[in-house]
């Protein structure tokens, strides 16, 4: 017979919600495993190259569902090694949305100035910071321009980057080769490894089951390195506590298919998916436009021509987040890179004749010969948490069909009339800067062919004060479930407008004092209070005052 | 029958010139390499795309909705080819319009066809990216997807006009975000 492993903590996926948790309750003295289902690669591997294969495809994940695709993290570190790293903080008025449900989404607890000192927190520990304009890259500075010329501002974004290392690549979805992008694997996760986490990759946990002495049996497979369909073995852990953190697209699933063993899940696991309102544009240049409109120039008589060059989203068009505005209609605007391979297909032709192809063809093969004049815009607005998660897959959270990278999954969006508006707006502001004196001729991304698109995928296992509405407390506890918390991206109430990482880790930097409690009632001895992975303290005296509100009396 | 018909769907989503005079699979409906010449077949008959044991299946019902299609239409199609090849280049993309559609039954497979033969054009997947830009791969030059650094990685020292170019949000907070 053998014998079933057994641990205080079990965290499933290394992103964010995971690696914070791994640190933390490490370091506060708890014996925390680490299971994440994709592989171990660091700065010396990853590789710029788009043969199959490669670390690109290793290190992502792509779900294509019906009306809905999803892009993740699949790796040590999740979506922070493959993330293009902009961290602003929500704006105000996002914890004050209501959404289509009545009532605010947000906890009562948790507002911008209840969250500030968290964000402080997370902002020291990776460190992020801002950026000035001659660290923007061409593309942002185009659009910084665009945006200007257009009547409107527009800010650098604050990044997780050492600019000092960063060569401009624009390879960091594959990856930082040069350890500028600050991830996870640079400051959270050697920090929980020194302080005794172990984390196990190609580890991918299926199912959940509850122990006669009020723990968890969690059922993992070994995922084959190479053929991420295969499974080369599988096991049990023990847990007294476990942290999903498996990311927005899986840990719903996870816990649906443990309903079964554990019992009724709450109405919200896996409803109220949010793709964050995510939109994309592509404008194609006229470059003598930029050259005589907007006074760029640059080497070798070129004004542009530069959308290869970069780090990602670097500035950003802050003039519609204003919470004065009715909720649907905010948005934000950011100059993105979107690599060939996902970003060039679903780009449309602007001059497509009525019955022609946009999306593929001969006039889409014109467009595709223009690349490095395309300026890509991301919108950001409010959508409605519209998303649905249906019959969990056998295994993992898609039927995958590539031996990386993609697969099919069981989520459905149909937008509502409110995210359809919300998009519409931000369409037509980015039609405004962007066409503006002939600078450059815009068409979003179709929805047609995968669906929409969201690179920060949230929402379907969140925080909340209703149970109805919300399958976690506000300190992440799944209701009913004593013992299983939440942490990643599922847990944030909705869209954002900006990019969730920061809120996500902010979160999950808030929930660690209630999970130490909850370990402590369990008869681990645990302490929270360790200081930033590199022993900075500022952000842990910063929020020493909000510690009572976090705990059970 | 089953590359030429794979390549005739391939050219239809990035069209190429013909690679010689008699080429039927290539429409020849644009200039320079497409989708064909990048390497679409080798792409989707690499494992590690996934979808290499379905293409036989996704021939048959390309030629079969091919026959359909022409009956439909009234053409009479060419028997030295594979239906879909015989089909001209208008009608091979009105054809594969329908089945990428919404709501086609079959669209999930079509879709994936169309992925993997873009994806042959935008880079190469199937490839080293450093062998694809040393062969002079059609996609990633008509991109003018720029050269390495010797040591095979990409560095862009010049990135930056370097200057404020617009202003900033009155309400930016301290910290640079937004309030």
């Amino acid at each position: 017979m053998t014998s079933t492993e057994s641990t205080d903590v079990l965290i499933v996926g290394s992103g964010f919600g995971g690696a914070i948790a791994a640190y933390h309750l490490a370091a506060g003295g708890a014996k925390v495993t680490v299971l994440e289902r994709g592989p171990w690669l660091e700065g010396k591997d990853f590789e710029h190259d788009y043969l199959l294969g490669s670390s690109y495809t290793r290190i992502f994940d792509f779900v294509v569902g019906n009306g809905m695709s999803l892009l993740g993290g699949n790796c040590v570190g999740g979506g922070s090694v493959v993330y293009f790293a902009a961290m602003p903080r929500a704006p105000r008025f996002i914890f004050e949305r209501k959404g289509s449900i009545g009532r605010r989404m947000w906890p009562g607890a948790i507002n911008r100035d209840t969250l500030d000192p968290w964000y402080d927190k997370v902002s020291e520990a990776l460190p992020v910071t801002q950026q000035d304009w001659d660290q923007v890259s061409y593309s942002g500075g185009l659009f910084g321009a665009a945006c200007n010329h257009a009547g409107r501002t527009a800010n650098p974004v604050p990044v997780a980057i050492d600019t000092k290392l960063c060569t401009n690549c624009n390879w960091m979805m594959a990856g930082c080769k040069f350890d500028a992008k600050r991830s996870l694997l640079l400051n959270y996760l050697p920090a929980a490894i020194a302080n005794g986490a172990e984390i196990r990759p190609m580890h991918e946990v299926q199912k959940l089951v509850r122990t006669a002495d009020g723990g968890y049996r969690v059922s993992y497979n070994v995922i084959h390195d190479v053929d991420y369909r295969v499974s080369v073995g599988s096991g049990e852990i023990e847990a007294k506590i476990v942290i999903l953190a498996a990311g927005a697209g899986a840990t719903p699933v996870i816990l649906q298919r443990s309903e079964d063993t554990l019992g009724k899940m709450p109405h919200a696991v896996g409803r109220y998916f949010s793709g964050n309102g995510e939109r994309l544009n592509t404008a194609i240049i006229d470059e003598d436009k930029a050259r005589d409109l907007l006074g760029l120039s640059r080497e070798d008589d070129l004004s542009y021509a530069a959308n290869q060059i970069g780090k990602g989203p670097t500035v950003a068009s802050w003039d519609n987040l204003d919470g004065s505005l009715p909720e649907f209609s905010r948005f934000c605007l950011e100059q993105l890179y979107f690599p060939p391979g996902f970003g060039t297909i679903l780009a449309q032709t602007p001059d497509a004749l009525p019955g022609t192809p946009t999306w593929f063809g001969a006039e889409k093969k014109k467009i595709v010969e223009k690349w490095q004049s395309w300026l890509t815009i991301f919108s950001m607005t409010e959508d409605d948490n519209e998303g649905v998660f249906g019959t969990p897959p056998p295994t993992g959270n898609s039927i995958r069909i590539s031996q990386q990278m993609l697969g099919r999954g069981p989520i459905t969006y149909n937008p509502t009339e409110n995210t359809l508006f919300g998009w519409r707006q931000a369409d037509a502001a980015v039609k405004e800067i962007m066409e503006k004196d002939g600078l450059s001729k815009v068409m979003p991304w179709t929805n047609d062919v995968v669906g929409a698109y969201t690179v920060h995928p949230l929402a379907s296992c969140r925080i909340g004060d209703d149970p109805e509405t919300s399958a976690l407390d506000d300190r992440h506890e799944l209701r009913g479930h004593p013992g299983i918390f939440v942490t990643d991206g599922a847990a944030v109430p909705g869209a954002l407008t900006v990019n969730p990482a920061l809120t996500i880790a902010a979160l999950a930097e808030r929930a660690m004092p209630g999970i130490v409690q909850a370990l402590q009632a369990r008869g681990v001895n645990v302490k929270y209070g360790a200081p930033s992975p590199d022993g900075e303290t500022s952000g842990r005296r910063g929020v020493k005052n909000l510690l009572p509100d976090l705990v059970h009396d | 029958m089953r590359t030429m018909t794979l390549e005739a769907f391939a050219d239809t989503i990035v069209p190429g010139a013909k690679r010689s005079p008699d080429d039927r699979a290539v429409a020849g409906a644009s200039e320079g390499g497409g989708a064909v010449v990048a390497g679409a077949v080798d792409l989707l008959e690499t494992p590690a795309a996934g979808v290499a044991e379905g293409l036989d299946s996704l021939t048959q019902m390309l030629n079969g909705h091919a026959r359909d299609y022409a009956a439909e239409h009234g053409l009479e199609l060419d028997e030295d080819v594979p239906p879909f090849v015989a089909l001209a280049f208008e009608h091979r993309t009105a054809l594969v319009a329908r089945l990428v559609a919404p709501g086609h039954p079959e669209k999930d497979g079509w879709v994936a066809l169309t992925l993997f033969s873009n994806m042959a054009f935008d880079t190469g997947a199937h490839m080293h990216t450093l062998d694809a830009i040393a062969a002079g791969h059609p996609g990633l030059k008509a991109m003018k997807f720029s050269k390495p650094d010797a040591d095979g990685l990409w560095r862009f020292p010049a990135f930056t006009y370097g200057r404020p170019l617009a202003r900033k949000h009155p309400d930016t907070t301290p910290s640079g975000n937004p309030a």
